[in-house]
């Protein structure tokens, strides 16, 4: 190979370069691997069982942060609000305003970080610990694969729960901000309920259920991803559950906005 | 039979394998000996058709496996067993259910109760008979690479790949284990290509042992020829003297 100046010159144009391919690379990897679940998703025979599982491992183990969260998320909101209202004299607009942020925002967004946190990572931890373990590749020279039996019933648990999950938020936070405002604060049940009917709409709820199914796919998507592809050793492990959990925030929150600009 | 001609393989700018040839004839035990990181596990991945090499090919029974990829691939694997080296048991499933597990998941109709009768089976035959209801990390290690062989044999396949089976046991549990491959053999005869360190004993169960040794096979040969090889590394290698050719880093 030519070391003359030239080459010397041109080292870090190379090191970028060879840096770009890297990256370009593993985002062609992370897409294929969606895409490839995508097929397998529509391939015969359907493995219902594990798919029943994992409903119950992303979805009801999750289920007591989410009324947790959901609730003082509600309460919170309901505090504030009718704080902020107040001073314009509309504390009568607390429903739907409570509603309108839970149901179009905070709902699907929140729900989503919780599960992440709650099931991602735990989902993350157990297909890694598959992989440096050799499960995966005891199921590939079983003739199984893997992304059958593996990867697309947690994506379609993922479709399932996260919009099954972000109403139970959307519900018991409305009950929190209910409680505040109307129990605690004074205001009558009647105006609460009343107002929120008639400010919110089908498309307001519409809004939230895209958000969280696509949150759903995203969060599966990036955990069973980062489980799959993990470096070796229990480091390895550890270290893709983090990069799982920090990555599915930020995309949750980067499409969260992308989506928000984009629905009704 | 299992034919690899000039296989190579590269991580990065480490060479592990580096034209590696050799020939598993249909139904023997083969053996492959050598260091621990000279690429024994990669080579039978490459067999497994999990590792893709840089060059070379690999036929079984006349089939270019390679280039295969999906379905085809599937086809070949279907006629075979592993035993990983870490025993890559379901951790998630009971024992029982781990073996009965490639049964189940095979198509083509059984009688019920045909399962869970040639499981059971495959189970006492390892001596597992009483342990199918724990799970994977309730048993000793010994157990787990017991039920890791059922599991593998319960198919019944024509080609079996054991990758360090004995490794990290105690002497008595090498030898079970041992005579029980010899044991599954002797019904079977599946063609086996097994990955040991368990010197003298291989040369007692293998048909033929061969030596991977920097990337290439440096001899093959029925025990006997291998023990009394004039290679200085497989010598220095059999006898594990710190003097030799094979550099000790
Ligand atoms: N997937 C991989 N990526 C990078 N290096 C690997 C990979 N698999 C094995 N190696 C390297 O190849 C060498 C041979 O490993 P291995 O085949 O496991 O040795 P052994 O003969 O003990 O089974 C080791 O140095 C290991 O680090
Ligand atoms: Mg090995």
């Amino acid at each position: 190979m030519n070391r003359g100046p030239t080459a010397t010159l041109l080292r870090p144009v190379e090191s970028l370069g060879r840096a770009s391919l890297d990256v370009v690379e593993s985002l062609g990897r992370f897409g294929f691997f969606l895409g490839e679940a995508a097929v397998w998703t529509f391939i015969p025979p359907f493995k219902v069982l594990q798919l029943l599982q994992r409903i119950h491992f992303v979805g009801f183990r999750s289920l007591s942060v989410i009324i947790l969260t959901g609730a003082f998320t509600g309460m919170v909101l309901g505090l504030q609000v009718f704080l902020t209202l107040s001073r314009f004299g509309s504390e009568a607009f607390l429903g739907p305003a409570v509603a309108l942020s839970l149901i179009r925002e905070l709902g699907p967004v929140l729900a989503a970080l919780m599960v992440t946190g709650r099931a991602g990572s735990a989902l993350t931890a157990e297909i890694g610990i598959m992989r440096i373990t050799e499960q995966i590749d005891a199921l590939t020279v079983m003739a199984l694969n893997p992304m059958r039996y593996l990867i697309v019933p947690v994506i379609v648990a993922g479709l399932i729960t996260f919009p099954l999950m972000t109403a139970i938020f959307d519900v018991v936070g409305i009950y929190g901000g209910f409680l505040v405002g109307v129990k605690l604060l004074g205001l009558s049940e009647g105006t609460y309920f009343g107002e929120m009917q008639t400010f919110v709409d089908m498309s307001d709820i519409m809004t939230g259920f895209w958000k969280s199914l696509s949150f759903g796919v995203i969060v599966t998507w990036v955990c069973a991803y980062k489980g799959y592809h993990t470096g070796h050793g229990a480091e390895g492990v550890s270290r893709a559950t983090t990069e799982a959990v920090v990555l599915s925030s930020v995309l949750i929150l980067v499409w969260d906005y992308f989506l928000g600009s984009v629905l009704p | 039979m299992i034919r690899v001609e000039n296989l190579y393989k590269a991580f990065g700018d480490q060479r592990v394998l580096q034209g590696v040839t050799l020939e598993v004839n249909t139904g023997e035990i083969m053996i492959v000996i050598g260091r621990s990181g000279g690429g024994k596990s990669v080579f039978l991945r490459h067999l497994l058709g999990l590792l893709r090499p840089d060059a070379g090919r690999i036929w079984v029974d006349g089939v270019d496996i390679t280039g295969l990829r999906g379905r085809a691939l599937d086809r070949v694997r279907e006629r075979y067993g592993v035993v990983f080296q870490g025993g890559a048991l379901f951790d998630s499933m009971t024992v029982f259910d781990n073996v009965a597990f490639p049964l189940r998941e095979k198509k083509g109709r059984r009688r019920p109760g045909e399962i869970r009768d040639r499981a059971e089976e495959k189970l006492a035959q390892v001596g597992l008979g009483g342990a199918g209801h724990k799970y994977p990390d309730e048993i000793s290690g010994g157990m787990r690479k017991r039920a890791a062989i059922a599991r593998a044999l319960v198919t019944e396949p024509e080609i079996v790949f054991f990758d360090e089976p004995t490794t990290g046991l105690d002497p008595v549990l090498v030898n079970a284990i041992h005579h029980l491959i010899l044991d599954l053999h002797q019904k079977s005869r599946f063609t086996a290509v097994m990955v040991s360190h368990e010197i003298p004993e291989i040369f007692e169960i293998a048909q033929r042992v061969a030596m991977l040794h920097e990337g290439v096979i440096v001899e093959v040969g029925e025990p006997k020829v291998i023990q009394e090889s004039a290679n200085p590394v497989i010598q220095q290698f059999i006898r594990g003297q710190i003097e030799g050719p094979i550099r000790v880093t």
